[in-house]
């Protein structure tokens, strides 16, 4: 009697590792041949590979009483291929061949012969006779508990952000038969996200079929949709003090969900407002500095953002190094087309402001036509690379765009790079003179010219810079400069001429209000107003936000 | 720059007026022979379209003579802008919106004039309002039906936009690029505005299906030539008052303003009473202009505000010469019958020409066609001033 | 549009019913009073707690260094500069902070910029044209008419400067000197109460400077139609300063450093020190 068992157990041992050796074999040889020493990644690979077939086997050979444990063990296994195995054999589509052992998954059982694939590496094996395929039998009870477990099962996985998915998806559908697993789970569950999120889809059944009121309190500043319905369906109760607790909580959601819509709508003033600053920026540079009116400066743009599209052309394979590269491209092919610009014609305009605004201004339409001409005059698709497109969840009524975020950070940048150009550099320092007194400072032996031409060069550069950021946000057409021109000439003159930090606070500001008014205006009117506001606020302070003051003001 | 625009200027004693101020023009050499070509021409073209039939190589077709009345109402839209740029120094990037209100003003009349006879019979409300379920008339449309409130809108609604629009810019001393800036954006804002189906005046489609006019139908040649020959009279008369007013001493204040802005105020004159004063003339020319436009080419829609139109019209003036009027004619002639033909036969060359136009006016010719003959005038021996003044 | 904003001002009487141009009242003697009145630019006092009193019919020369605030005074008086504080009247009436520049103008204060500043595309006749005393609003402008009388009075002027031969010559092709004197001679068209000469004899002959001399000391306390004129000349050549100065204000960043008579002033160890020390 004492020696049965252990001889037994000895013996259940002795089998299970042969069977695990065979089929961790079978596992590891495709892998392994190619390098001999095996990662970190693949070692746990297969240590995982290992217990899922000693599970699955447990699952083939065992009773249908052993079967219901298996099944629970792989659920908890947290191997993430558990729901795909637990589903096939509840479809009765989990199987074993019979030569090998290896565990296959059939997707097609009609005919003679199956399309099967491995259920551990999901590679796809053709067809086999149906007679080598032995499916792994299973009962209604078990399918009850699969269902159950099946429900859950996306809980257990290792991956946070996909269990709190899958516990942000379980809101408003937990049925009677899931709550005791669901419980289990909340108790287990340790990441405090995906636990308040499972809290709250108990809540919402607790509201819904027992009316109860501590089910409120739970979901009382919850954002989510799912936990609003509940709330509301209670607010209608025949309770009064359940339906009072309903509503207060519900108004405090509305609250809450009030100061995210804000949040929201300064977030996306902020980013179109560092758009504007992108592209008025190069614009304050030359208008300041040399007083030029330069009507192709969203010509200079649209060159960046077909810079951009050229790049990713030349590499197909890579958008996102093509989009890195562009920077420097764009801002090169922009600045040297400003500098052929200034020195071919600008040049010979000096102290004609309105002239040189009308000869740029036919400078743009010939770029625009050259465009059409050359490249197309229907719009280029410019490919966002993966780690800029997607959004950051900040909480459930509030998510943002990962290109805008990319953006306004790529804008702060220039922005602080232009600063420190101006503040630190002697070019800076030249260009600032230039600004003050051009005479004297030419006098002082500076060269304006020279200045002129990398101002001219620096302005436009950032021009093109704006373009490669606008190349991800908006079409790249030969019309992408026009659309912002106006805009960007607004920008200047709201800030004042010949400040870059009147640029950025009018740049963000405009953007603000326009995306303020977009809710009730709509965009086309939101629009008009924010121009008719900036023609209004022209008249109260000609000069802009930030007025260059005294005599220099005056040249 | 007052260099370049001053040669414009042959100095006569006669300039200082001691006539009324509105007869002054007509004692002009350069004004009597621009109203002889002019009337000239208009008259030529209608002998020609009347006195040979279709077929005739000399017979002038209806299509060209629509055509001409087309670049008629451009001719004036040019002199508008002239006036205040050549003269007052104030580049409007948006006298476009004067001409495309006028021609709104005209449109919505034209549009009262179909009556039931539009595409659903409704005698009350034009066919974009029954289309998009409007059931009364909007309240600014009422009056339009008759013609001479429709007539004093073509004037008075530029004309209170420039006013209000001007007073608010020329008492805060807005001028120069800014000026031209706000400008810009001003036939943007109303662009966009007039782009919208909520305004009442047909969105994107605008104003068009036109019947007849003052009860002529605006098919039949005649009224076609009719049309031609009032432009052309629009023409005429919108010369002489802009030549009254720059050959009068407001005239001299204005480029007074022009030249040394600061120099006129401390001399007493309002400056931005002044600008505002011509502004507005300025603003109803360039409506009357759209107004003769609209029943011509049969349509109004909001694309007449684009930015790009109002600046094409600044080239015009560039390339036919600044401060002279005439040059503001000839540039608006040129280059809209270079368009005609440029877009007949290579449509994509324009744009390039257009460009280029710009920038060569600019940097090569900044006193226009119009400096050119005047330098080839000048070769011979001046009149001296003692002879002009007797 | 002023009108409708004055007629909803009802607690102030409506301009239209003052008397257009009130005489300047000058029984208490000054024509011309500046006090405590202070200026800065970005930080920098152009003008610092100036005082100053011009006396009715008096000339009055005033110097000073380069930056002494001397071209921002005459802009704070003309209207084209406000101050930050302090007031300036005109008589003891008009309270020039109240005004701008056409309104000054038209009260009879004339100017003289430092750089000559004429109307360059004009004709000398019609400069002297737009200077001339007339009502130099936009109607009355535009209808205008010449006459004889007026003719006369431009002519009288033209004699004056001394251009009558190149009366329809444009401004723009004059000698810098020539410039000068035609700016003199809008000056004498608008037939100010109050002269503002900024630098006269910069650019002229020896020869020229003795006639602007005699010409400025006979505008001083000359009475026209509406009264006596003053004149105030703001100079850097001490020599023609000294052949027509009566009383001389020496200006010092901002402020009078010093008030008296030539000789008073050029003996005086302040000024002698900023001033003339420098150039002598």
């Amino acid at each position: 009697m004492s020696i049965r068992p252990s001889l037994r157990s000895a013996l259940s041992t002795l089998t299970a590792l042969l069977m695990l050796l065979s089929a961790a074999a079978v596992q590891a040889a495709p892998q392994a041949a190619p390098d001999a020493q095996a990662t970190p990644q693949q070692q746990k690979v297969n240590a995982q590979d290992t217990q899922a077939a000693a599970l699955l086997n447990q699952l083939a050979d065992g009773s249908y009483h052993n079967k219901a444990k298996t099944i629970e063990q792989i659920a908890d296994s947290s191997d993430e291929r558990a729901r795909q195995w637990l589903e096939a054999f509840a479809a009765n589509k989990l199987a074993r061949l019979e030569d090998s052992g290896e565990f296959v998954i059939i997707i097609k059982n009609r005919g003679r012969h199956w399309t099967i694939a491995n259920a551990l590496t999901g590679e796809p094996m053709g067809k086999r006779s149906r007679r080598d395929i032995d499916v792994i039998r299973v009962n209604n009870q078990l399918r009850n508990q699969l269902q159950d477990i099946l429900s859950v099962i996306d809980l257990k996985v290792s991956d946070p952000e996909r269990r709190l998915a899958a516990a942000r998806d379980l809101r408003g559908k937990v049925t009677a038969e899931m709550t005791s697993q669901l419980r289990k789970v909340y108790v287990d569950e340790d990441h405090a996200e995906v636990k308040s999120a499972l809290e709250e889809a108990l809540a919402i059944y607790q509201l819904d079929t027992q009316q109860d009121p501590e089910a409120i309190e739970i979901l009382d500043g919850s954002l989510s949709s799912e936990a609003r319905a509940a709330l509301n369906r209670a607010a209608q109760s025949d309770q009064p003090e359940l339906a009072a607790a309903a509503k207060k909580a519900l108004s405090g959601i509305q609250d809450k969900l009030k100061l995210n819509r804000a949040a929201e709508t300064l977030y996306f003033g902020l980013s179109l407002g560092s758009v504007l600053v992108l592209a008025a920026i190069g614009l304050a540079i030359t208008f300041g500095v040399m007083g030029v009116i330069n009507m192709a400066h969203g010509e200079l743009m649209m060159l960046g953002a077909y810079t951009t599209w050229g790049m990713q052309q030349l590499l197909p394979d890579s958008p996102g190094l093509a989009l890195v590269l562009s920077i420097p491209a764009g801002f090169l092919v922009a600045a040297l087309v400003g500098i052929g610009i200034e020195r071919s014609v600008i040049r010979h305009l000096q102290g004609r402001p309105l002239e040189t605004l009308l000869a740029t201004f036919g400078i743009s339409l010939i770029l625009q036509q050259l465009v059409r001409t050359v490249i197309s005059p229907l719009n280029r698709t410019v490919i966002t690379p993966e780690w800029m497109s997607g959004s950051i969840m900040i909480n459930e009524a509030l998510s943002l765009t990962l290109n805008r975020l990319y953006i306004m950070g790529f804008a702060a940048l220039v922005f602080i790079g232009l600063m420190m150009i101006m503040r630190k550099t002697r070019l800076g320092l030249e260009v600032r003179a230039v600004t003050q007194n051009r005479a004297m400072a030419r006098a002082m032996g500076i060269r304006a010219t020279r200045v002129d031409i990398m101002t001219f060069g620096l302005g436009s550069g950032v021009a093109g810079l704006a373009g490669v950021a606008l190349s991800q946000i908006t079409n790249v057409g030969p019309n992408l400069g026009q659309n912002y021109i106006i805009d960007s000439f607004m920008v200047v003159v709201f800030g004042g001429v010949g400040n870059l930090w009147g640029t950025l606070v009018a740049g963000l500001s405009l953007g603000t209000l326009n995306q303020l008014l977009e809710p009730w205006a709509g965009a086309v009117l939101a629009k008009i107003v924010v121009l008719v506001f900036i023609i209004l606020f022209i008249q109260k302070r000609p000069r802009g936000l930030f007025p260059q003051k005294g005599r220099a003001a005056e040249g | 720059m007052s260099d370049l625009i001053s040669s414009h200027q042959a100095p006569s004693a006669n300039a200082v007026n001691s006539r009324h101020w509105l007869a002054q023009p007509f004692t002009e050499k350069a004004t009597q022979r621009f109203l002889l070509v002019l009337l000239g021409a208009v008259a030529l073209v209608s002998v020609l379209h009347l006195a040979f039939p279709e077929g005739h190589p000399l017979h002038v077709s209806t299509y060209t003579v629509t055509l001409l009345g087309k670049y008629l109402c451009y001719a004036l839209l040019a002199v508008a802008v002239d006036l205040i740029w050549g003269y007052l120094g104030i580049l409007s990037l948006g006298h476009g919106a004067f001409f495309a209100l006028g021609g709104y003003a005209m449109g919505m009349y034209l549009m009262r004039q179909i009556g039931d006879r539009g595409v659903y019979g409704n005698p009350d409300l034009p066919d974009f309002m029954v289309f998009l379920n409007w059931d009364s008339l909007p309240w600014y449309w009422h009056g339009f039906d008759m013609a001479w409130f429709a007539f004093a809108m073509v004037v008075l609604a530029p004309g209170i936009l420039a006013l209000v629009f001007g007073f608010l810019a020329f008492r805060s001393r807005v001028t120069g690029v800014y000026l031209s800036i706000i400008t810009q954006a001003l036939t943007f804002a109303l662009m966009l505005a007039f782009f919208r189906n909520e305004m009442g005046f047909g969105g994107n489609n605008g104003l068009t299906d036109f019947k007849d006019l003052l009860g002529f139908d605006l098919r039949s040649d005649a009224t076609r030539l009719g049309l031609f020959i009032g432009s052309g009279l629009a023409l005429a008369v919108g010369y002489i008052l802009c030549r009254a007013i720059v050959s009068s001493k407001l005239g001299r204040v204005s480029v007074a303003c022009r030249d040394a802005e600061a120099r006129t105020r401390f001399l007493g004159y309002r400056v931005e009473r002044v600008q505002l004063f011509v502004f507005v003339i300025s603003a109803m020319l360039a409506g009357v202009a759209g107004a003769f436009y609209v029943p011509q080419v049969g349509i109004i829609n909001p694309g007449e505000f684009s930015p790009l139109f109002s600046i094409e019209v600044v080239v015009w003036v560039a390339l036919g010469g600044r401060a002279t009027l005439y040059g503001a004619v000839i540039g608006a002639l040129l280059v809209n019958y270079a368009k005609t033909v440029f877009t007949g036969i290579m449509p994509d060359a324009w744009l390039f020409a257009l460009g280029a136009l710009f920038v060569l006016v600019t940097v090569f010719l900044p006193q226009g066609i119009a400096g050119l003959m005047q330098q080839r005038f000048r070769r011979r021996p001046e009149p001296t001033a003692e002879e002009n003044a007797a | 549009m002023n009108l409708i904003k004055e007629l909803a001002q009802r607690d102030q009487v409506f301009s239209f019913m003052m008397p257009s141009v009130s005489p300047v009242d000058v029984r208490h003697g000054p024509i011309l009073y500046l006090e405590d009145v202070s200026v800065s630019f970005d930080g920098f006092k152009a003008i610092n707690n100036l005082n100053l009193t011009i006396d009715d019919g008096e000339l009055r020369c005033i110097i000073g260094p380069n930056g002494a605030g001397k071209t921002t005074m005459m802009d704070i008086i003309t209207g084209k500069t406000r101050p930050d504080e302090g007031s300036v009247w005109f008589g003891s009436r008009h309270n020039l902070l109240q005004m701008n520049e056409p309104e000054i103008a038209s009260l009879g204060i004339g100017r003289k910029f430092q750089k000559p500043t004429v109307f360059e595309a004009l004709t000398i006749f019609e400069n002297l044209e737009l200077a001339m005393a007339s009502d130099k609003r936009v109607l009355p402008t535009l209808t205008a008419r010449m006459n004889g009388e007026k003719r006369d009075r431009i002519e009288e002027v033209l004699t004056i400067i001394g251009l009558e031969t190149q009366r329809y010559q444009r401004a723009g092709v004059l000698s810098h000197g020539q410039k000068q004197w035609l700016e003199i001679g809008m000056l004498l068209m608008q037939q100010p109460r109050l002269l503002l000469v900024d630098e006269p004899v910069a650019g002229m002959t020896e020869q020229e400077m003795e006639r602007t001399a005699e010409l400025l000391t006979r505008l001083a306390g000359h009475k026209s139609s509406h009264g006596r004129q003053s004149v105030v000349v703001v100079e850097h050549d001490m020599g023609f300063v000294r052949s027509i100065a009566r009383t001389v204000t020496v200006l010092h960043q901002g402020s009078v450093l010093a008030e008296g008579s030539m000789d008073k002033v050029s003996s005086d160890p302040k000024v002698v020190e900023v001033y003339l020390g420098e150039g002598h």
